[in-house]
């Protein structure tokens, strides 16, 4: 079934779909689709941890995607928590409205 | 056709899918249509698991992922009431000295990983360890304090949203 798909075409999916996270990251101002991309990004890295589990015939990369998704899930509840508080206080998730730390 | 199997072929188009699908939730203006994408993005993301036989994580990914998060964030965007029109953009300059960094990025990334060698995925046929019974007993046996430790995680979590979107009272 899955024969000759060499595992550098799936670097690269995992590297091109992390770089367009990181673009977005650098180039939005609202905050909820900053943190988006920052999902797009773990995404990349499980397609490559899962690409590796198979090629090594190896469950442990399988078993910490899923740890991982864990992780995301807890880090989206609070994050979006922390945002929804943010609006209320300023009525804007605006990321360079948002820069009295600089101050 | 052009001497691909189709597995090939499905990897192809998926790929092809996903990288599209990304760049849309970064290129769109309206927030919701941008998580409309990144959910796209997602099924595109679980097909590619389909593809390396991880039946188990492509099912938790479309649950959690597609199902779970994406609409906790649909639920704040709509809270929040964000369209095209409260949408702020970066200044022209910044966005392109990030498309650079970006560029940039991939090249030193494909540059990098071009001359790593050529290995071809094992045959899936006799891999089952991405079924849910291999992975049950790898989770409950070498990842069994973890597991207990994620569960703490996710209380906290689970306290720690609740505390901060608590409402405070209004104090004059």
């Amino acid at each position: 079934m899955l024969n000759g798909i060499p595992i550098n075409y799936y670097i690269m999916l995992s590297a091109v779909l992390f770089i367009i996270g990181a673009v977005g990251v650098m180039a939005r101002r609202n905050a909820i689709i900053v943190f988006m991309c920052i999902e797009l990004m773990l995404n990349a890295v499980n397609l490559l941890l899962v690409a590796f589990s198979t090629l090594h015939n190896d469950a442990s990369g399988q078993v910490f995607v899923f740890f991982i998704m864990a992780v995301a899930a807890a880090e989206v509840a609070v994050g979006l928590a922390i945002l929804a508080m943010v609006y209320r206080n300023f009525k804007t998730v605006d990321i360079d409205v948002l820069n009295r730390l600089k101050e | 056709m052009l001497g691909l199997t189709i597995t090939q072929w499905l990897f192809g188009i998926l790929s092809l899918m996903a990288i599209m699908f990304a760049l849309m939730v970064v290129f769109t203006r309206s927030p919701v249509n941008s998580v409309l994408y990144l959910v796209l993005t997602f099924f595109c993301i679980a097909g590619h698991y389909l593809l390396l036989n991880a039946q188990f994580l492509a099912v938790v990914h479309i649950v959690v992922y597609a199902g779970a998060i994406m609409v906790l964030f649909l639920f704040i965007i709509m809270l929040m009431n964000l369209n095209t029109e409260t949408e702020q953009q970066k200044h022209i300059i910044a966005r392109i000295i990030s498309g650079v960094i970006g560029g940039l990025l991939l090249f030193v990334m494909v540059g990098a990983l071009k001359g790593a060698e050529q290995i071809n995925l094992v045959q899936s046929g006799a891999s089952q360890i991405g079924l849910v019974k291999n992975l049950g007993n790898v989770l409950f046996h070498e990842f069994l304090f973890p597991f207990e430790v994620a569960s703490i995680l996710l209380l906290a979590a689970l306290v720690g949203a609740i505390m901060i979107g608590k409402r405070e009272p209004i104090k004059n």
